[in-house]
């Protein structure tokens, strides 16, 4: 138990610290679209780690009650927004995604299917490959932070599901999405 | 001499006055016409039968022709005359309404039930019939026989082939997206009726070139695969349904192969299959998007969208050499490329100060020219058989209607819609 505890603990900073990281890094982040994907995820897996040694130094059991409220309130944010024609996950989003990654870690009989959603702008094919490769983002981040493959599903539904139906920014920036559903806990 | 004098009077006189009441009527469909267009009437035809045709076969024609750009059909309450026969023409009334041709003729019912129709084009400046034809047809089949009909005159005044009795596939869903049909209708919208209907989305239906055939992607099985459908029989049989999407299905013109994109090595990209054998041939290979494949008319390569370069563009690549060789500079959205059956342009959709439109791009000297203005998040592209209009999809108001626009961006109308979002229009090849 105390173990465990620790663990989540740590997670829960080491998020902390990545989310800092990523935050003054998130302007970088927009350029990454050309990267391959395999160098992509290496590249937030290396990123995890090198963290995770300054981390450990902080880590603190009377926490430890306040961090499982927090990683369940982390958890209850299951929708994460894109900026248009990008599929680089938001600096804002990570906290939350890593808060699932470790619930899947410690969980491995949890599965979940990332359903990846474009805006109407654009044509429908292309939307359906953007949305795609936008659960795919999310797919590397998961696992990257923890998540098995095997408990992981993508699914893209292009522009043909949107959130809102409205023509406007505000329906638009709603509807670039991806949406985390659990198949079971 | 008086009486005539006295007549052309009452003529003028009229004229003004039906211009003036019937010019609301025809901006209804046709938002744009073409400057250049010929003037043409369609005269109604003479019916003697007792109960009413279920179909008013010269205002088909006037429509078809009218729709397509190169006429102007002259409205029926505009006309000063309405002769059947080529006896009863009155020349003058037609060279005062600037005509240049006239279309006269008569329907009679045949001893089973179904129709003849007996018609001549008249040149009016000549004052000689250009065509004399007799046509037949079943109870059923009277709009056949009128497209059939503005086929014969538009090939014979402008040596293209006439693409009247051509159909159009498309999706239509409710506001809610929780109801979607793929339907199937007349090229002029009429006739529409539902070949498949799904709760979940269906996207990108495309024709096999010998029209007997439907290719779609549905996620009826909750994401997206690849159908083939029969039209005639509506038999339905699922082509591909690899781990991830199946999608952007493009028969090859030999209808032997059909290029995809598939997302089964985690990033979608374009696959071509043999679709006797189901064998897969795989034609990119890239860490960007790769979609919206179409065949070059010759077969021998694909144009493609690819994200490649960070923003959509289009590419082309021989199925040979599967090196992509980019074809799209202008503007940093180019996306869902069409060919024209000649494989002289490139139609597809363009963004242009953050608003999409159609546009097409001279495929030899790469001159780009916007097409569309007037509606917005144009998209969906599908260019008629014989070249001459390109019909999409784009959004009015707060609804997505389909629209068509002539290749040299002169003629435009609108099909209506009764209900909810018309969107994916496929338009069919020639049908024999």
């Amino acid at each position: 138990m105390q173990k465990h505890a620790l663990v989540k603990t740590l997670g829960l900073t080491l998020g902390a610290v990545l989310m800092t990281a990523c935050a003054s890094n998130s302007d970088l982040a927009e350029g990454d679209e050309l990267q391959p994907l395999d160098a992509a995820a290496q590249e937030t897996a290396a990123e995890v780690e090198t963290k995770g040694v300054d981390a450990q130094a902080v880590a603190g059991e009377q926490v430890d009650a306040a961090a499982n409220e927090a990683q369940a309130a982390l958890m209850d944010v299951s929708v994460f927004y894109f900026a248009f024609d990008n599929t680089t996950i938001k600096a804002d989003s990570k906290n939350s995604l890593i808060a699932h990654s470790q619930y899947l870690a410690a969980n491995p009989s949890a599965r979940v299917v990332l359903e990846g959603h474009a805006d109407e702008r654009g044509t429908v094919e292309y939307n359906l490959a953007l949305a795609e490769r936008r659960a795919l983002s999310v797919s590397r981040f998961l696992k990257a932070n923890g998540a098995a493959s095997a408990q992981i599903e993508t699914v893209s539904f292009g522009e043909e599901r949107p959130a809102l139906m409205g023509h406007n920014d505000d329906s638009w920036s709603q509807n670039r999405r991806v949406e985390i559903k659990y198949q079971s806990r | 001499m008086q009486v005539s004098v006295l007549k052309l009077v009452i003529q003028v006189l009229l004229l003004s006055i039906l211009a003036l009441q019937t010019r609301a009527e025809l901006v209804i469909e046709i938002t744009q016409g073409k400057q250049s267009a010929i003037p043409m009437a369609v005269v109604p035809f003479k019916w003697k039968g007792l109960k009413a045709l279920p179909e008013n076969v010269a205002q088909i024609v006037a429509n078809d022709l009218g729709r397509s750009g190169y006429f102007n059909s002259l409205a029926k309450t505009e006309m000063l005359s309405l002769p059947n026969t080529e006896e009863e023409i009155f020349y003058r009334d037609w060279e005062l309404l600037k005509q240049d041709y006239l279309v006269v003729g008569e329907i009679k019912e045949d001893s089973r039930g179904g129709y003849i129709i007996n018609f001549k084009l008249i040149d009016v400046n000549t004052r000689t019939a250009l065509m004399n034809q007799k046509l037949t047809g079943g109870a059923s089949a009277l709009r056949d026989i009128a497209h059939f009909m503005s086929d014969r005159i538009f090939a014979a005044l402008t040596g293209l082939p006439g693409a009247f009795s051509t159909k159009l596939v498309y999706v239509t869903t409710n506001r809610e997206r929780t109801k979607f049909n793929l339907s199937y209708a007349d090229a002029d919208g009429a006739r529409e009726q539902n070949i498949f209907s799904s709760k979940q989305p269906i996207i990108s239906p495309a024709w096999s070139y010998d029209g007997k055939k439907i290719a779609y992607a549905s996620f009826e099985n909750g994401r997206s695969e690849i159908f083939i459908q029969e039209i005639a029989s509506g038999k339905r049989e699922k082509i591909a349904s690899f781990k991830g999407s199946n999608s952007a299905p493009a028969f090859s013109p030999d209808g032997k192969q059909m290029a995809m994109v598939l997302s089964r090595n985690g990033n979608p990209d374009v696959y071509v299959m043999d679709l006797a054998s189901r064998k897969l041939n795989r034609i990119t290979k890239h860490y960007g998007i790769d979609t919206e494949p179409q065949w070059m008319p010759d077969g021998q390569s694909l144009i493609f969208t690819s994200s490649r370069v960070g923003k959509p563009q289009i590419y082309q690549v021989s199925i040979a050499d599967k090196k992509p060789k980019r074809i799209t500079f202008e503007g940093d959205y180019n996306a869902r490329a069409r060919i024209t059956p000649d494989g002289r342009k490139m139609v597809m959709v363009h963004r242009n100060n953050g608003r999409f439109h159609i546009a097409t791009q001279n495929m030899k000297t790469g001159v780009l020219q916007i097409l569309t203005s007037e509606t917005q998040l144009d998209e969906s592209p599908s260019v008629a058989p014989n070249g001459s209009m390109v019909v999409y999809a784009a959004s009015v108001g707060d609804r997505s209607i389909l629209a068509a626009v002539s290749l040299d961006g002169e003629v435009k109308f609108r099909l209506p819609s009764k209900y909810g979002d018309v969107r994916e229009p496929a338009w069919s090849p020639l049908l024999k």
